[in-house]
């Protein structure tokens, strides 16, 4: 029998980047005595240092806070922290299935934005209550009536209650917890029935194993009930169930119908606990599994390898771990000329590909070097067979293609009006189609462009936000194949084909592209002890050079009594150095090469 | 028991140049307090007992007065330094025994009659340039005609064996500038000279004030020593050493220790030792040597790698022969193998003797050893 859980709340924070998501989180951490003020350091849910350093979040992250509201009753709230980034949505798609409803905040001094809107949409599609705070009113920037005007007017949503705070200062925080209570609808669900979680998250421990992070929706776990996982099938017994508070685990006896809390059960092996697969229990399993996410689908692909090939199986170890809680990166063994062994990955963009190769190497310690990153194109070849193709060196016999596709991207860029010309250059230079162009309000545009998916992977949000001083955003979806005339370039070092540096291109701007690789080349690679030519070919064609010229002076010219310590550590650095190198045939490229040759904006 | 050879620093300068990075003070009230020291030193290694125990029982095969500027610190005081390495050590017959001086320094006559009376057989002298804009520029007080006279002097003196320094790739340097130098080093007919790419070290007025210094690119500072490197070579002086040129029989028996991997123990304020398999050094602080401070180790030193790197700077290069000598082992077949990639870029010559750095090699030995100690396979070596 379904009934209502009246003092739950499960909700999510949705944002645009910037927009005061992780600072409102850390307020209503500290206002309801989830985190004291000692303990409070920036950012609390960001766990991961390069959250921290780079002010996004990356993972979701679940947290339950108790307050006790106006009405005099106390209520568990659960916040589940999301990411903004376009690259992420999947991860805020899988943190809204557990949730009843959504604060939306948005900027007093900026309004809605590309990803506001994308994540508001999400937020929808899941039935979600919506609740609109508007945030940073003690800038003297902020206009909150004119913003809240602009949430009104675009996505419809009602702002005459919604909460003007400062999360910076506090300001107004207490009325969106108690908006949370009042708005948000609770939970249903019935305690005796057959089990049934969504697990949305999961994250390994050294000594706990697989922490399972779970929404309930129906029935009763307790420790020592054997639990099932309904996809793979997979039983375990339950050793310990929980709530996630800000500043640990904390074990209770049972997870009940409408709760988030975490499940622990000796899982040894993260592929046992897929996130999007949904616990039951083996006594009175239920009959259906809940619904589990939309399946994302990677649209960059790259390879991987360990600088250090013993590395190798540290490496699976790590993408394996790291797959468990994102189910959007894909990963499969392949084997380079240049590089050995390592494994092509598959990611939702550049932000996301970047952010797993520093997770990787900071995270598992590990070394790595990473090739030009590829959209899948698609051959349709002289015998009517169609080949899909996400890495360069499977490029087919030229002679064999009858035509060739390429996925482009709807594209909506938000902005104030100033930047126009310089994003539709952009878009321009980056064989962009115009669509349309909206007025959302007097200084905000919609500027709506239809690009090739390619040319959005590589710099095209750097490039933006440098542009436009980071006032534009950005949002896009896959739409489509195009037609289009794709070419294969390949990179000669002293007259050696580096595979890992092979590029499929536009054939129309394989020229200017060509001479600027051969100058990044020139750029980044240091001058060794021969001279050595960097060319760009099509096929057997060269069409763009450069030369690196030989390293002329590089000696210690004194090397007496206390030197000869000096000169031993200044070999084991430069040692070091090479690790960060690799070399194909007798040249040694470092790892910067490979990324610098993307970076193709010189504005 | 090995040979020993002993290298004394003196830190006395009447003043800083420009680009010098050694340890040294202008201060001459500490000048007789050092002396002291150091004597005492030489007699109870109370400082270097730690590592040099038993030191006294090894035969000095080369002494070296390095600075700083010996020729400051007075004759006198090196006189006693050398009077006490006579009574604690048994010093051998030919002991090469070598003084740092200073063109600039003043009544230099007296001061090489004292140093040959009391042992002193060679001279080493920092000319650095003999074009005198130049030598202005590098903060030295000589001029061409004073390195002349302290020559003259020297071999007055009966020290005949004299080695110039020379400086290249420095302020204001053009090739003909340079060919003035190395022209003035050959006329002057010394056995021996010493010339060094400058590298502007941290902590410099040079490295302070490098974009106004004037100095030649890499590629000109790398033909410069292309171009010395001929010229010595066809006019009598053999490149012996990465720096270091010589007519046959007069190379300098203590740097080339440092290079062979052989013993020494150097006593004074940054002064660096290699014994019984240790490498330790004093700190660059004179007060802390004054009042007893022993030096710290630095790492262990005489292993095979080490060794190639140090051979590998001599022109003799790395030859089987002192490998299978010095570690029972020929050169390790990775080594010639990664050597032999680098003969036909003209950096090495690889033969049946062993492998040798060509000039061309010298100048980027830095990348080239490294490179050929990294491909060193571990299992062959001992």
């Amino acid at each position: 029998m379904k009934e209502k859980k009246t003092h739950i709340r499960n909700f999510s924070i949705i944002a645009h980047i910037d927009h005061g998501k992780s600072t409102l989180a850390d307020r209503l951490l500290e206002i309801t005595g989830s985190v004291s003020k000692r303990e409070m350091t920036q950012q609390v849910l960001d766990n991961m240092d390069l959250e921290k350093e780079r002010g996004i979040t990356i993972k979701a992250t679940a947290v339950r806070l108790d307050y006790k509201a106006k009405d005099g009753e106390t209520y568990s709230l659960n916040l589940i922290d999301t990411p903004g980034h376009v690259d992420f949505n999947y991860e805020v798609s899988r943190s809204l299935a557990a949730c009843e409803g959504a604060l939306l905040v948005v900027d007093a001094t900026q309004g809605v934005e590309a990803q506001t809107l994308a994540n508001t949409y999400l937020a929808l599609d899941n039935d979600l209550e919506m609740v609109p705070v508007i945030n940073k009113v003690d800038l003297p920037a902020a206009e909150p009536a004119r913003v809240a005007a602009e949430v009104e007017d675009i996505i419809g949503l009602d702002c005459s209650e919604a909460p003007q705070i400062s999360a910076k200062t506090g300001l107004n925080v207490e009325e969106v917890l108690e908006q949370i209570v009042n708005n948000i609808p609770c939970p249903e669900g019935d305690d005796d029935a057959p089990f049934k979680a969504l697990v949305f998250d999961s994250v390994y421990d050294n000594y706990k194993g697989v922490i399972v992070y779970v929404r309930v929706m129906d029935g009763t776990l307790r420790p020592g009930d054997t639990m099932r996982m309904m996809a793979t099938g997979a039983q375990f017994t339950v050793v310990e169930v929980g709530a996630m508070r800000a500043m640990g685990l904390e074990p209770c006896d049972a997870l009940r119908a409408g709760e988030v809390g975490y499940i622990t059960a000796s899982i040894k092996t993260v592929r046992d606990a897929r996130v999007g697969d949904t616990v039951t229990t083996a006594a009175n399993p239920a009959s259906e599994p809940l619904e589990g996410y939309r399946k994302v689908n990677p649209m960059v692909f790259c390879g991987i390898y360990p600088a250090d090939g013993a590395d190798y199986e540290a490496l699976r170890d790590a993408l394996e771990k790291l797959q468990l809680n994102d189910a959007a990166l894909t990963y499969e063994p392949e084997t380079s000329g240049a590089l050995g062994f390592g494994f092509r990955c598959g990611f939702l963009g550049l932000l996301h590909l970047e952010i797993i190769q520093e997770r990787l190497e900071r995270e598992y310690n590990l070394d790595l070097v990473s090739t030009v990153p590829s959209v899948i194109y698609k051959f349709h070849l002289a015998d009517d067979t169609v080949l899909e193709i996400d890495n360069p060196t499977k490029y087919p016999d030229p002679t064999m293609i009858a035509w060739s596709e390429e996925p482009i991207a709807e594209v909506h860029i938000y902005s104030p009006p100033d930047y126009v010309g310089t994003i539709m250059e952009l878009c321009q230079s980056r064989r962009g189609i115009f669509k349309n162009m909206d007025y959302i309000t007097s200084d905000r545009v919609d500027i709506h462009y239809i690009l090739p998916l390619n040319e959005i992977i590589y710099d095209f949000f750097d490039s933006l936000k440098s542009r436009t001083k980071g006032y534009a955003s950005l949002d896009y979806t896959v739409i489509g194949y195009e037609k289009s005339n794709l070419v294969k370039l390949d990179v000669l070092l002293n007259g050696d084909m580096v595979d890992a540096l092979s590029y499929i291109i536009f054939s129309d701007s394989a020229y200017s592209r060509a001479r600027k690789i051969a100058e990044k080349l020139k750029e980044h690679i240091p001058r060794q002890m021969f001279e050595i030519p960097v060319q760009i070919a099509i096929g057997g064609k060269i069409i763009a050079r450069e030369t690196i010229k030989a390293m002329r002076k590089d000696v210690l010219a004194k090397c007496y009594g206390g030197d000869i310590t000096r000169k031993k550590k200044l070999l084991e650095k430069q040692k070091e150095g090479k690790k960060r190198m690799r070399s194909f045939g007798t040249v040694e490229v470092p790892q910067e090469a490979f990324m610098a040759i993307l970076k193709l904006d010189d504005q | 028991m090995d040979t020993l050879g002993l290298y004394f620093h003196i830190p006395f300068c009447k003043g800083k140049c420009p680009y010098c990075d050694f340890y040294s003070l202008a201060d001459k009230s500490l000048y007789t307090a050092y002396k002291e020291a150091v004597c005492e030193e030489i007699k109870t290694l109370s400082r270097c007992r730690e590592f040099a125990a038993d030191a006294h029982k090894r035969t000095v095969d080369t002494v070296y007065f390095g600075g700083g500027t010996p020729s400051e610190w007075g004759a006198e005081n090196i006189r006693c330094v050398l009077q006490a390495v006579k009574e604690q050590f048994p010093l051998a017959a030919d002991a090469e025994i070598t003084v740092e001086c200073n063109p600039s320094t003043p009544d230099l006559q007296t001061f090489f009659a004292v140093c040959a009376e009391s042992g002193v057989n060679r001279i080493s002298m920092g000319m650095q340039s003999a074009v005198d804009s130049e030598r202005k520029k590098l903060g030295r007080r000589a001029n061409a005609a004073d390195v002349r006279a302290a020559l003259y002097a020297a071999k007055n003196a009966g020290i005949s064996d004299c080695s110039l320094d020379l400086m290249i790739g420095i302020p204001d340097q053009t090739a003909e500038s340079l060919q003035q130098s190395l022209q003035f080093l050959v006329d002057s007919q010394v056995p021996h000279a010493s010339v060094y790419l400058l590298s502007v070290e941290e902590g410099t007025f040079f490295h302070k004030n490098q974009s106004k210094l004037n100095l030649p690119d890499e590629d000109t500072a790398a033909s410069f020593y292309l171009q010395t490197v001929d010229f010595l070579n066809n006019n009598g002086l053999q490149q012996y050493e990465i720096s270091n040129f010589a007519r046959p029989g007069y190379e300098s028996r203590h740097n080339t220790r440092y290079w062979e991997q052989k013993e020494y123990l150097g006593i004074g304020p940054a002064a660096h030792s290699f014994l019984n398999g240790k490498r330790f050094g004093f700190t660059r602080d004179i007060h802390a040597f004054l009042q007893g401070q022993p030096p710290a180790f630095c790492d262990d030193g005489g292993d095979f790698e080490e060794y190639v790197m140090l051979r590998l700077r001599l022109a003799k290069g790395l030859t089987q022969t002192d490998c299978r000598q010095k570690f029972s082992i020929g050169i390790p077949p990775s080594l010639l193998q990664a050597a032999a990639k680098y003969e036909k870029l003209n950096l090495i010559k690889c033969g049946s003797q062993g492998i040798q750095l060509t000039p061309q090699g010298f100048l980027v030995s830095n990348m080239l050893i490294a490179d050929l100690l990294g491909n060193i396979d571990p299992t062959e070596v001992p």
